[in-house]
């Protein structure tokens, strides 16, 4: 059974078998990246951009990783080497690299839209790879797929969203894709981090994190963008670490059975403590082992549906 | 020359008019109004208005010419070109042009490229100079070049001390403050924000960063005893603060755009950037509070922003792609289609909203019909069914989320200044 969809632009709307098809053929691949020879030929002659407006690190080279380990013919498009800044309209730049024959776009770009806008202008499969503050949908399936590698089941199980909700991506698209699996999901973080209305998506909001440790299974830990300017949207570091860090006191004190998720880069001593960064809660670099499964599981589904 | 319209509705709430008849113009003025015997004119000069409504001639207020400086956008002709096609005989022309209105100079030059037009141009002077915000511009002397009012409009006046001077110092010649109402420090956005920005992963405007711009111009209003105009209204609060002023005795107007009273923001959900506009379209409840401030009059008048931008500006991601939508052809058209045959205003109302009260707020003199009067005189046609298209649009711009639609009622000719546009051609009458 293929995916639904053309392009996988967010996790809105998608339906929860699609999402189970991910997540299983995931699996398959999880397998092959533990052999010897981490390749399969299944995308040979797919020829797939990534065209990243934005800076990326790990998103990109999991991205690259996956079509490599698929076989397919990848370029790179950065913008610190794009044409964006000579004046060339975004348009022009995606028609002009629609016109080099390609088969699938990889978008991250810092305007939510982008992705869909993309679908509009260009032939391509789109992959969403992070819009503005809208969906990271990988993200978001490789955090599910990690969750279920630990607890077997998504159905039921308490997942809890920590930090700033209303400037991240990759809450949404967890939010949307764990409800459709049948996941409890919450949020928890200072009042100004939470975006308007989130709570008619039909999640529990929480402003006490020991609370949350307390009532949930999982934590998602959001990164805390330092960048930010300071005292804008919370007095500082020092203070959200103290109200809304996670430390192995908090954890052992309250949940001794809480599984750890970040989706990094993480600030150390400000969203989790080194000890829990470190420790025995968290699945961090799972998540980025599988990351490169998932990516390799949406663009095989996607390369090679009919 | 004389031209004959044929047994129109004549219209006009200023002089009590409202008849049947026909009307001989001789040399753009009004010669003769009642049963006219066509005999005496040219087959080519009797225009059969059978039905159709002649009123005295739309004006709007709020209008971007991008003249000096975007030409490549709009001129002081093209614009006055789409004005006359969307029934307008008069316009205001907001000053965040390049260089900004604000010296007698930019006046001349747009009034001396609109000289010889149908449409009257009227430019709006910016409160201050660049409209940074810091010092004057030259108040005085922009009234005498010929500026009717005074706006920062793009921003709002930057600080309660420059708006209070301002009001007062325009206010010595009667002039209004048109105000954009945006508190800079809450304008982060590229919506509204509501659950569908947080959906759309889209920043948010929120509207009390209007209401609070609506509210200190309203109290500085009181204070100085001073007009304030609210350009653009959108928010529901900022028009229940507007009526209560207005039951105050406290001397504010505002108007409102066809997109504000039509559409709301679930529109971004496609992330068209011609749903992009600042203010942004808001809530159901808040086209909701619009619809009924124009029934009550807290609402004076419909202006329509007309904010024309080049295809290749909007054509790009949501967040970087300019506010602004165009809309002096869509304006009339919207305006009979979702207000009056949707029974909210009457005829005559839009007469008021779209023709006398935005020229009263302007201290322009309201054209009448009646002998003697030069012509200023839109004809309407409230029942032709037609489709927008932007293809056809005299605007150098194109950037319109109302293309392809269909609207019932639309402009049929213009006359003004001895001149007519009437099936789609400007002619000496």
């Amino acid at each position: 059974m293929p995916l639904s969809s053309k392009h996988l632009l967010g996790l809105q709307g998608v339906p929860a078998e699609d999402i189970q098809l991910i997540l299983d053929t995931a699996t398959t691949f999880r397998e092959v990246l533990d052999r010897p020879i981490k390749k399969v030929p299944t995308l040979q002659g797919k020829t797939i951009v990534n065209l990243f407006f934005e800076n990326s690190t790990r998103t990109r080279i999991s991205f690259e990783l996956a079509q490599k380990r698929l076989s397919a013919d990848t370029v790179n498009f950065t913008t610190s080497s794009s044409s964006t800044k000579k004046g060339e309209t975004f348009k022009d730049t995606v028609r002009n690299i629609e016109a080099m024959k390609i088969d699938m776009i990889i978008v991250r770009h810092e305007s939510a839209g982008v992705p869909q806008y993309l679908t509009q202008i260009s032939e391509a499969n789109i992959i969403n790879a992070g819009d503005g503050r809208h969906e990271h949908p990988t993200q978001a399936l490789l955090d599910m797929y990690s969750i279920k590698e630990k607890t077997g089941d998504l159905k039921g199980l308490k997942v809890c969203i920590v930090g700033d909700i209303a400037h991240s991506r990759v809450a949404l698209s967890n939010i949307y894709g764990l409800i459709s699996m049948g996941a409890k999901v919450s949020l928890c973080g200072p009042s100004t981090m939470m975006p308007m209305g989130i709570e008619n998506l039909g999640v529990k909001i929480y402003h006490n994190i020991e609370k949350a440790i307390h009532e949930n299974d999982v934590l998602n830990v959001l990164r805390i963008q330092l960048e930010r300017k300071a005292g804008t949207t919370i007095p500082s570091v020092r203070e959200y670490h103290n109200y809304f860090g996670i430390t192995s006191e908090r954890i052992e004190r309250f949940n001794r059975d809480i599984l750890i998720l970040h989706p990094g880069p993480i600030n150390r001593g400000v969203e989790l403590s080194s000890e829990v960064a470190d420790g025995p809660y968290q699945i961090i670099l799972d998540q980025v082992t599988n990351g490169v499964a998932i990516r390799m599981a949406v663009l095989y589904l996607l390369g090679t549906r009919p | 020359m004389d031209i004959l319209l044929k047994s129109m509705n004549l219209l006009d709430p200023g002089s009590k008019v409202n008849e049947v008849a026909d009307l001989h113009i001789k040399n753009g003025v009004i010669h003769k109004i009642g049963d006219i015997d066509s005999s005496e004119f040219d087959e080519e000069n009797i225009f059969e208005f059978s039905g159709k409504y002649c009123v005295p001639g739309l004006f709007d207020m709020h209008v971007h010419l991008r003249e000096p400086g975007r030409e490549d956008k709009e001129t002081v002709v093209t614009g006055c070109n789409s004005s006359a096609a969307g029934g307008f005989t008069g316009i205001a022309c907001m000053p965040n042009t390049t260089p900004a209105i604000d010296s007698a100079e930019v006046v001349n030059l747009i009034l001396q490229k609109a000289k010889d037009h149908l449409v009257d141009v009227y430019p709006v002077g910016a409160v201050s100079l660049e409209r940074k915000g810091e010092a004057l511009a030259p108040i005085a002397e922009l009234v005498e070049a010929g500026a009717v009012a005074f706006s920062d409009d793009g921003v709002a006046v930057k600080t309660s001390a420059i708006l209070r001077n301002a009001m007062e110092y325009a206010g010595m010649y009667n002039a209004p403050i048109i105000e954009h109402c945006e508190d800079p420090s809450l304008d982060d956005g590229a919506m509204n924000e509501s659950f569908v920005s947080t959906q759309l992963g889209l920043p948010g405007i929120p509207t009390v960063a209007e209401d609070i711009i609506v509210a200190r111009d309203i109290l500085m209003a009181e204070y100085t005893g001073q007009r304030i105009h609210i350009a653009h209204i959108s928010s529901k609060n900022s028009i229940n603060l507007v009526r209560e002023a207005k039951a105050k005795g406290i001397k504010v107007t505002a108007e409102i755009t066809p997109h504000h009273f039509t559409l709301t923001d679930d529109s971004v959900k496609t992330y068209d950037t011609n749903y992009k506009m600042n203010p942004p379209l808001r809530s159901n409840e808040d086209v909701k509070a619009g619809i009924e401030g124009l029934k009550d009059g807290t609402i004076d008048c419909i202006a329509s922003d007309h904010a024309p931008h080049k295809v290749e500006e909007k054509e790009r991601e949501f967040i970087y792609a300019p506010n602004g939508i165009t809309g002096l052809e869509t304006q009339l058209g919207i305006t009979l289609n979702e207000l009056v045959h949707k029974g909210i205003l009457s005829i005559e109302d839009v007469v008021y909203k779209l023709s006398v009260n935005p020229r009263k707020i302007l201290n322009i003199p309201v054209p009448g019909i009646k002998v003697g009067e030069n012509a200023n005189l839109t004809i309407i046609d409230d029942k032709e069914i037609w489709t927008v298209d932007l293809s056809k649009t005299k605007s150098k711009s194109k950037n319109s989320p109302f293309d392809k639609r269909l609207l019932t009622g639309k402009a049929i000719a213009v006359i003004n200044n001895k001149q007519m546009f009437c099936d789609n051609e400007f002619k000496q009458i």
